[in-house]
């Protein structure tokens, strides 16, 4: 991959996903790229590369943006953010919000191990079935992933309790597969979070862990805007613990790092309030 | 209090073990090791570790046999017992889990795998 190809789909994923990338990163995504290149038949990722600029296919142009942005993740990531979830936030809203159901919102989800550890922990409560989590990726690929609930050997391991991995898996094989009643719980959206999300409605937890720090500072912008009206006046903002997002002054710390607490004084953007 | 913690990897495959102390070393623990169950309740005797990373098929002393005498021992409750075998029908892991293990971690594993599970049993 030469240094002109690693501009041209840094240039890709800034357009497409707002997303920046290192240059540090080229081993990287030549490494992401091989098998969309072996997919789409090429000799090597640069002659993938050669094919798309001579023709600026889309579904190529999203494989090859998708691809670039596969993110690595496991279960519980950040250990200590998931025990105030569960011990703390979590019964907190419960409590709060009465018999209503409580929403989550996992953005940016990947290959779904946080949608499914907020499931995990949605299923300690007194009233787990109340509790709906909302999982969107830009990515149908790992969105496929989450959709199975199926997770290798090594995947079930990392950060995964093994009383978690006995209490809410199915050994088929040689992997594991979540629970019909936890997978049951999410809903699964193909969402660029770059485009409107007011769609998804408000959430009481709107969890945006590691993609932030990624984006151009207008990506940034946007999506934190985007994140603002999904949360309700009240609710609950996450981000990746070594994050540190330009969030308004309608959040303040909120324990552990990466929580933030929406301080409902605040009043949601007039456009954005009829949620 | 600075004392250096030790984890004894009980495996009855040399190589095994080698792998296993490379990445409980990398974890701050004074890595030590025994053949079978037998030689590790002997080195228990002996100097209580801070963890043990135990399989569970061995020669004559096996891993769930170790652990039943080993809780028997005076201060036989102290080390953390983080289980590491090829077993992986969930009820013989439940069984494992019922005795006492605090972790439980299939094989192969990496480095990462181990690290996590320390993390989650409160080792690091």
């Amino acid at each position: 991959m030469t240094p002109a190809d690693l501009e041209f789909v840094a240039e890709l994923v800034r357009r497409h996903a707002g997303v920046v990338i290192r240059a540090d990163k080229a081993f990287f995504i030549e490494t992401r790229l091989g098998p969309v290149a072996r997919r789409e038949k090429a000799p090597g990722v640069t002659a993938l590369l050669d094919q798309l600029r001579r023709v600026p296919d889309p579904v190529l142009t999203r494989a090859v943006v998708e691809a670039t942005l596969m993110q690595e993740t496991s279960f519980f990531r950040d250990r200590a953010v998931f025990e105030q979830i569960g011990k703390v936030i979590l019964p907190d809203l419960r409590a709060r919000r009465g018999a209503a159901p409580l929403r989550i919102l996992s953005a940016g989800c990947a290959t779904g191990q946080e949608a499914y550890s907020l499931a995990m922990l949605a299923t300690d409560l007194a009233a787990p079935a109340a509790v709906e989590i909302v999982a969107v990726d830009f990515g149908s690929f790992p969105l496929e992933k989450a959709r199975t609930g199926l997770f290798t050997h090594f995947e079930a391991q990392r950060g995964l309790p093994i009383r978690r991995l006995l209490a809410h898996f199915d050994k088929i094989d040689e992997n594991w597969r979540i629970r019909p009643d936890l997978r049951q719980m999410i809903r699964w959206e193909e969402l660029n979070l770059l485009d409107d999300l007011s769609g998804l409605g408000r959430f009481d937890l709107v969890l945006c862990r590691y993609v932030l720090s990624s984006l151009t500072p207008e990506a940034h912008a946007r999506v934190l805007d985007s994140l603002d009206a999904a949360c309700r006046p009240d609710g609950v903002l996450v981000v990746g613990a070594a994050e540190t997002p330009a969030l308004s002054a309608a959040f303040s710390p909120g324990g552990t790092r990466g929580v933030w607490r929406r301080n409902p004084a605040f009043a949601h953007e007039p456009a954005r309030t009829q949620a | 209090m600075n004392k250096v913690r030790t984890c004894l990897v009980v495996d009855d495959s040399r190589v095994m073990r080698k792998v296993a102390i490379r990445i409980v070393e990398q974890l701050n623990f004074e890595g030590v090791e025994a053949g079978d169950g037998l030689e590790a309740l002997t080195y228990c005797r002996a100097a209580m570790p801070d963890a043990i990373l135990l399989d569970w098929a061995m020669p004559v002393m096996d891993g769930m046999e170790f652990l039943r005498q080993l809780r028997a021992e005076p201060n036989g409750d102290k080390p953390v017992v983080v289980f590491c075998s090829a077993e992986s029908r969930p009820e013989r892991i439940r069984l494992a889990v019922d005795h006492g293990a605090a972790e439980y971690i299939m094989k192969p594993f990496d480095g990462d795998i181990i690290a996590s599970k320390f993390e989650a049993v409160g080792l690091i």
